[in-house]
């Protein structure tokens, strides 16, 4: 067992969990004082012990999925409900029988309607052992697993759950439920609907595992379905779910951020040597000045000028810098913000008397005029634009940040822009969300811009970008 | 494999006589136990606790607000029958407030009152009589080391102090001690349960986490949320509570300033006790819609999008 849990620790290190040796220490004492055989408190108490990060919670438990599979009490499920214990009789009966045998790869005896009524059934009685049958003969069924193949859960999972059809599902439950037709009684038999699903898509996920952990172990497995951390998945790739994981965890992390730099403000605070008041205090030790008094910090707060790519393949990137910069935008003096794909538009007027930056960041996808012909980055166009308009802005104090990805659509470049800028400018530094492998391939003209860039920053999830903006100041 | 189980060793490490005994048989006495206190548990919470007392450990809590972090220290003092001692963390916290504090008043006045009696003590005499015991003030971390009653220690908001003060629970939190300078290191004398809370609001420090167990304690689900109100609030009929429960988990599924809490919850539950209703509709549910919602951005949304009108409430 402690060899598993030793495992089990590499695992949550390589997808990125720090668990300390200590804390590998407490989860095997707590192994010691709780019954093993109680998956459920063998999870809690490996995740009381191991992992320290609300946020780092679904990783735990995709791991510990994998690595202590459920096989022992799914069988003692099915062996419940042989004993008659099931409340739809035929088909519960044959549903274990069909989830044993198919190991060896037999044809589905259930019928797609049988099957589709076992399902609706076990969401309606809100019956979980009956569901993780459910769902174990929808495997089964529809999945189409075939052992060997090294891939990870997610296309197994996509090609169940597209053939039962749950939108179908799902309205169905609603009409049972939903007893008047007002609007409130309605919302509600919808969202309790939703949760049933979604509580159907876990246990096919769960059951999909299951098959998998069986078919190739649990440490290769776990290397194939390990989920990165939110602020670790690549925002460039995100999928759309992936996505709205990034925008939950942007909120607390700007928050956090905002605290920190504030907290780090105003600790510092060796301004120059206060003369004045360090005589002053020299008095009562006879002049000599033993505590030297120092005059609070100039905070030299500087001015932030953004010029954010907002086409198609970097939009979200430029999204969460603009939402996480104007989160800290009480850490700058000014914090200006433009926008382009072809043509630039300036977006700072969004943020104004906003509180959440979300809001203004959605406002900007609806509104700012940004496509001035094919709607196709154009980084040189976009930058004279900028020059023509706001150079004059450009001082010594401002700090010039540029995201975009550098592909330019093969237009012209027009670096000499960008090294005027840099002349004005206090800095000017690029956040690229493409990996720096990827720089220069095809129409990424990144290296013309380059030399008149303090840096080029490869900023490819929340961890880098936080790095980045909390150095800001 | 002989190594002593964790309780065993630190009992050894802080000196006393016999082994405190075990406050919980197993998670479900965990739960029944903290059931018989109005407070509901879940599998992690009865486990986590169950945990703190069998490798006596301090237990991290972490979660939204209202979701009963504070509740579960309560209510976990309640059914081992010990003395909750609470520090209640903020900026500006210091050693003075939490740890303890030198009587200065107290230490003159001995002084003085040596001096007029005349005596001819040595210094180095008064100097150990006016730092003994009887002239510190104990704060609340120093109370419930020094406490000989079962006591369980609250630190409440850990998130709120700064991150060097943070610096000051370490050792107690891995050592059950707190050394003072001029007096010595004073050492539990019996094994504590300790929990902290934090609402995030920051990371805390890896040397602080590393020292608990972690719990997060997030909104329950509506079984879970009805059975609370429903033990929370006696007169409520269950269909009721099931109704309540329902609406606030749409609320939560909203993209609203503040979600609401369970406390929030159980507000309102009871105010539609009062009220006298036995089922929710849309107008009790807009005219009471403030107690659970505290921004009047929330309270136009869920109105729009849940009720499917807007409504003027001025």
């Amino acid at each position: 067992m402690l060899n598993v849990l030793a495992d089990f620790v590499g695992e949550l290190r390589a997808a990125g969990l720090p668990v300390s040796m200590s804390e590998h220490i407490d989860a095997a004492r707590a192994m010691r004082v709780i019954d093993l055989g109680d998956r459920r408190a063998l999870r809690d108490s490996l995740a009381a012990t191991l992992v320290k990060d609300g946020d780092h919670l679904p990783v735990f438990y995709t791991a510990f999925d994998v690595f202590f599979a459920d096989r022992g009490a799914s069988l003692q499920d099915d062996g419940v409900t042989q004993d008659g214990e099931s409340p739809d009789g035929a088909a519960g009966a044959e549903g274990p029988g069909q989830s044993r045998g198919d190991g060896g790869g037999g044809s589905s005896p259930l019928s797609a309607e049988q099957l589709a009524d076992m399902l609706f059934r076990a969401l309606r009685d809100g019956d979980q052992s009956a569901l993780s049958r459910a769902a174990r003969a929808a495997v089964a069924r529809y999945a189409g697993m075939e052992p060997g193949r090294p891939v990870g859960g997610t296309y197994y999972l996509y090609r169940t759950l597209r053939s039962l059809e749950l939108d179908r599902l799902e309205a169905r439950l609603t009409d049972e439920r939903a007893p008047g037709d007002d609007q409130l009684s309605q919302r509600l038999a919808r969202d309790e609907a939703r949760s049933r699903i979604e509580n159907l898509k876990r246990a096919v996920e769960r059951a999909i595992r299951e098959r998998l952990v069986e078919d190739r172990g649990s440490a290769a497995l776990a290397k194939s379905v390990r989920k990165p951390l939110p602020e670790d998945l690549d925002v460039m790739h995100a999928n759309r779910e992936e996505l709205a994981q990034l925008e939950r965890a942007l909120r607390p992390l700007s928050r956090k951020l905002a605290t920190r730099l504030a907290r780090r403000r105003r600790r510092r605070r060796r301004g120059p040597v206060d003369l004045r008041h360090t005589v002053r205090r020299s008095l009562s030790t006879g002049g000599v000045p033993l505590d030297l008094r120092f005059k609070p910090p100039r905070p030299a707060k500087p001015e932030i000028v953004i010029i954010a790519d907002v086409s198609g393949s970097v939009a979200s990137f430029a999204r969460f810098t603009l939402h996480l910069v104007h989160a800290i935008s009480s850490q700058f003096s000014k914090v200006r913000s433009f926008v382009f794909v072809d043509g630039l538009d300036e977006v700072t007027d969004y943020f104004d008397g906003v509180d959440d930056p979300a809001v203004a960041v959605a406002r900007i996808n609806a509104e700012a005029d940004v496509v001035a012909f094919d709607g196709h980055s154009d980084y040189g166009r976009a930058f004279l634009t900028f020059h023509e308009h706001f150079a004059k802005d450009v001082t010594r104090r401002t700090t010039v940040l540029i995201l975009g990805d550098g592909r330019n659509n093969y237009h012209q470049a027009h670096a000499e822009v960008v090294a005027d800028l840099q002349r004005r400018a206090r800095n000017v530094f690029w956040l690229n969300p493409e990996p720096t492998s990827y720089w220069n391939s095809g129409d990424s003209v990144i290296d013309q811009y380059a030399p008149y860039c303090a840096r080029v920053v490869e900023c490819r999830t929340l961890r880098q970008l936080e790095a980045f903006v909390g150095g800001l100041t | 494999m002989t190594s002593l189980d964790p309780r065993q060793e630190l009992a050894k490490r802080l000196g006393l006589e016999h082994l405190p005994p075990v406050r919980f048989e197993s998670a479900a006495d965990v739960r029944a136990r903290l059931a018989t206190n109005d407070y509901l548990s879940d599998d992690s919470i009865a486990s986590v606790s169950f945990l703190a007392d069998r490798l006596a450990k301090p237990v991290l809590v972490e979660g939204p607000a209202g979701t009963g972090k504070t509740a579960l220290a309560k209510a976990v003092a309640d059914a081992v029958g010990a003395r909750l001692v609470r520090l209640q963390c903020y900026e500006g916290l210091d050693e003075s407030k939490a740890l303890y504090e030198w009587n200065y008043r107290k230490q003159l006045l001995r002084i003085q009152a040596g001096r007029s009696e005349g005596e001819t003590e040595s210094w180095s005499e008064l100097e150990e009589d006016i730092f003994s015991s009887e002239f510190l003030l104990t704060r609340p971390l120093l109370e419930a080391i020094s406490a000989t009653d079962p006591v369980v220690l609250l630190i409440d908001e850990v998130d709120r102090v700064e991150l060097e003060t943070e610096a000051l629970l370490l050792e107690i939190l891995s050592e059950y001690q707190v050394s003072i300078p001029e007096l010595g290191t004073v050492r539990a004398k019996q094994i504590p349960m300790v929990f902290l809370t934090s609402n995030n609001t920051r990371e805390l420090s890896e040397a602080l986490k590393r020292r608990c167990l972690y719990l997060y304690i997030g909104y329950p689900d509506v079984e879970r949320e009805r059975d609370i109100i429903l033990a929370r609030v006696p007169e409520i009929t269950s269909a009721l509570a099931e109704q309540i429960a329902q609406v606030v988990r749409s609320l939560r599924t909203l993209d609203l300033k503040k979600a609401p809490s369970v406390s929030e919850t159980l507000d309102w539950a009871r105010t539609l006790v009062i009220l006298g209703r036995d089922e929710i509709g849309a107008e009790e549910t807009v005219a009471t819609l403030h107690i659970l919602l505290k921004y009047q951005s929330d309270i136009e949304r869920a109105t729009k999008e849940i009720l499917g009108h807007t409504v003027n409430l001025a």
